[in-house]
């Protein structure tokens, strides 16, 4: 591969995965702001839906809740937001060629974010922030569900958009670009059902840990005792049923497409080399593609099979019968992007359950163990997010769009942007990611060592817009 | 169909630099017209709310160009790249500055963060000058539709007086912002700079003719060949002359509403004299992108000519109702509150 490919290569992955953390923060986030804002506007004694069923001192805690999970989210945010727009403009800088070739597919879906998602999030979380006395509850309450929507509807049209890069539907060919011919085609591309919905789950798994980190951090400091018991409730109870819902059946169904339509990139994934009837599941192994043979291995007999098909039997395609120009540019990276995520994802469901089991035996919030282990157990959750988009992102290669564009004719031309150029941005990038990071830490510890009773989360002051809108 | 798709984009970048320009302007000024702390937080203070919602309209801006015009998008981002990436730097500086300025307690933090917020702004309104005027100047387009230019070929002559002319432009406008909605000495000295460099512009406005004619003749006959394009610039000597009328009446309301129509009487100047060239080429290239050549296939211009209006008219009424709502009643009061997050 040519330098300057390689180069845009890594400033793209740099600031993806960077920029990634934070969606993953506040697509889970949005849902759970939404969830407290909504108990605490429509709880009522007597409710005929029972989790809406509270006291007029528990949908307090809701709210003040609620707002807490705001200011983390409106943090997360911001920082979204600026790490963001470089991703947008970077298909143009560093992948002019695919933004060429492909622009008249894509450039719908990303079009679309911009004027129907970030629009909405961005007005309604300056509604939010600048809180109840100046806008009515009700006000309140909506925007909360518009900035969940916006979020989770921008989370779609990036995934339209991969999903037509991991199998483009609704095209055709004119000279030496294509074009769309399908709009409906392009929306309900058969991908991205299921890699839509467990792209969320993954989201939501990570905004429920992180309620039960902050829940189990202050309930082991003995601080906040009632805002840290809402938030370990709600966090566990939600990481269950999404965690449940990320292996059955987004993730069942996401890896069936991948076998169907990305062979190379599904045999990558499982470290499957040879093919065979009834293939084992790989639990450890490292994969050697010189001898091209997965060693020290523990697998589980036939249960791939099985898996992929429902059936013990089934013929699973081994690499070996791959031609290796069509092999993922690194299939240890593959592997192991995978392995992380369902290894950390098996771990997370175990967590959780155990949390829930511990709460309905009333024991949860007194028993020491299991609150450290939900208080370290949230940087997980984004490590298997991001194992997961690596996994994606790196089994399509050497494809930019499957099956139609190598990665390495995507790049912009070296004549317009040279490998140096390239690497001049991409330290730019990392300096500049670095201090970005150092204070986004920063600004959560402070907030977090004020704590969910700081009297500024319910004084209100344009000051307070100005700083998180 | 290109063509309404060319007139949406211009739209979109109008309105871009009428709301964001304030704020860039605002950002650039108050390090000046702030003497003190709290007069340089009233100033932040009054774009708070809103400045995040403006620059929305420069991605949106962005995704629109890539999905109509995908070669001119391509080809311009590549081309330009230190100019793309200087603005990408900027806008990530100039947002961390306005984001985190009020959640340190710290007089040197804060400090730091105007600086940055006041050179992030500055700088943008200049780069942004700098890359409109490369585009009416043309670029050197291959036949492929890329081109490069290196960091002294992007910063010439003329693109540095377009910089220049930016800068001042929205300088002007986000003094007449805070002329409008600061309150006191703040308000005041925002009035009296309006006033100073509406000079400066009127100035650099007459300044521009000659040298826009000689690097693109076009920019001129093209309005002069249809004359009802002739409107556009005859908003903006309009907009000028009332804005001077305005600001000696004191009307600060009617002075910013003509520095608006200035704004875009400018913008849709250009965009009449450059179609149907959307990227053109420098002279002695030939390969210069139109809304017809650089634009997407059929089907999606004519598919977003359904969601598009729909998505604008939304966020055209909640940006009505966020801002009725923030700037309804007097300019908001500072002080009386502990200065939050």
């Amino acid at each position: 591969m040519s330098n300057y490919v390689l180069v845009d290569r890594l400033q793209f992955t740099l600031t993806v995965t960077f920029h990634y953390i934070f969606p993953i923060a506040t697509m889970g986030l949005a849902l759970f702001v939404a969830w407290l804002k909504t108990v605490s506007y429509k709880g009522r004694e007597g409710h005929r839906f029972r989790p809406w069923r509270k006291t007029q001192e528990e949908r307090d805690d809701y709210e003040s809740a609620a707002r807490f999970w705001a200011k983390i989210f409106a943090v997360s945010f911001a920082v979204g937001v600026v790490t963001g727009i470089p991703l947008e403009f970077q298909f143009g800088t560093n992948w002019a060629q695919f933004s060429n070739y492909a622009g008249g597919v894509i450039g719908t879906t990303l079009a679309m974010e911009g004027v129907f998602a970030f629009f909405a999030e961005s007005v309604f979380l300056g509604i939010f922030l600048a809180g109840r006395e100046r806008f009515s509850a009700r006000v309140h309450w909506i925007s909360a569900l518009v900035m969940f929507a916006g979020s989770w509807l921008s989370g779609f049209f990036i995934i339209a958009t991969n999903a037509w890069m991991q199998h483009p539907v609704a095209y055709s060919k004119s000279g030496d670009k294509v074009q769309l011919d399908s709009f409906w085609g392009l929306i309900t591309n058969p991908w991205v059902r299921w890699q839509y919905l467990h792209n969320m789950s993954g989201a939501a798994i990570s905004g429920a840990f992180v309620l039960a980190a902050m829940g189990a951090f202050f309930l082991l400091l003995g601080r906040h005792e009632r805002f840290a018991r809402l938030s370990v409730r709600v966090g566990v109870i939600g990481a269950l049923i999404f965690c449940v819902l990320q292996i059955f059946p987004t993730g069942d169904r996401s890896a069936h497409d991948v076998s169907v339509h990305q062979p190379a990139a599904f045999a990558a994934m499982e470290g499957a080399f040879k093919s065979e009837k009834g293939a084992p599941l790989v639990i450890i192994g490292n994969p050697n593609t010189e001898k091209r043979k997965l060693e020290s291995t523990l697998a589980l007999p036939k249960l791939l099979s099985f898996m992929t098909s429902k059936r013990w039997d089934e013929q699973i395609k081994g690499l070996n019968d791959i031609p290796t120009n069509q092999w993922p540019d690194s299939v240890p990276l593959v592997y192991y992007a995978y392995h992380i995520m369902v290894g950390l994802g098996t771990i997370l469901v175990l967590i959780a359950a155990l949390g829930v089991f511990l709460l309905w035996r009333g024991r949860l919030y007194t028993s020491k163990a299991m609150l450290w282990a939900l208080m370290l157990a949230f940087p997980f959750t984004f490590i298997a997010n991001i194992a997961g988009w690596a996994t994606a992102e790196t089994a399509r290669q050497p494809w930019l769009v499957y099956g139609l564009l190598r990665t390495k004719d995507g790049a912009s031309p070296p004549g317009s942007v040279p490998a140096g150029t390239g690497i001049f941005t991409l330290l730019g990038f990392a300096g500049l990611y670095l201090l970005i990071g150092i204070l986004f830490v920063l600004l959560i510890v402070r907030i977090v060592s004020r704590g969910p009773d700081d009297p500024e989360l319910t004084t209100t002051s344009t000051q307070a817009s100005a700083g998180a809108s | 169909m290109q063509t309404a798709w060319f007139c949406f984009l211009a739209l979109m970048v109008t309105v871009y630099v009428v709301l964001d320009g304030f704020d860039l302007g605002v950002g650039a000024l108050h390090l000046f017209l702030g003497r003190t702390q709290e007069e340089r937080e009233q100033a932040t203070a009054a774009i708070g709310p809103v400045w995040n919602g403006n620059e929305v309209w420069l991605i949106a801006s962005g995704g629109v160009l890539f999905m109509a015009f995908p070669a001119a998008y391509a080809g311009a981002f590549s081309g330009l790249y230190f100019g793309l990436i200087l603005v990408l730097w900027l806008l990530v500086g100039r947002g961390l500055a306005l984001e985190f300025r009020h959640q340190i307690d710290n007089p040197l933090w804060r400090s730091a963060c105007d600086g940055v917020f006041c050179l992030a702004s500055a700088g943008l309104a200049f780069v942004f000058g700098v890359a409109l005027g490369n585009v009416v100047r043309g670029v050197p387009l291959n036949a492929d539709g890329y081109f490069n230019l290196p960091l002294f070929n992007i910063l010439n002559g003329y693109a540095l007086l377009i910089g220049t002319f930016g800068l001042v432009v929205l300088c002007a406008h986000g003094a007449s912002f805070l002329a409008l909605r600061g309150v006191g000495p703040l308000a005041s000295r925002a009035q009296l700079w309006a006033r100073r460099l509406w000079w400066a512009e009127a100035l650099l406005f007459l300044a521009l003719i000659g040298p826009t004619y000689a690097v693109r003749d076009e920019m001129l006959t093209n309005l002069t060949d249809h004359p009802w394009r002739l409107v556009f610039p005859l908003l903006a000597v309009g907009s000028l002359i009332a804005m001077f009328v305005f600001q000696r009446r004191d009307a600060s309301g009617r002075a910013f509403a003509a520095s608006c129509g200035f704004i875009v009487g400018l913008l849709t100047t250009m965009a009449a004299g450059l179609y149907p060239n959307i990227l053109p080429s420098h002279d002695g290239h030939p390969n210069g992108l139109t809304v017809h050549n650089a634009a997407a296939g059929d089907h999606t211009l004519n598919v977003a000519i359904v969601w598009w209006p729909l998505a604008m008219l939304i966020a055209a009424a909640y940006f009505f109702y966020a801002y009725r709502m923030f700037f309804r009643g007097g300019p908001p009061e500072i002080g009386t509150t502990p200065p939050t997050e």
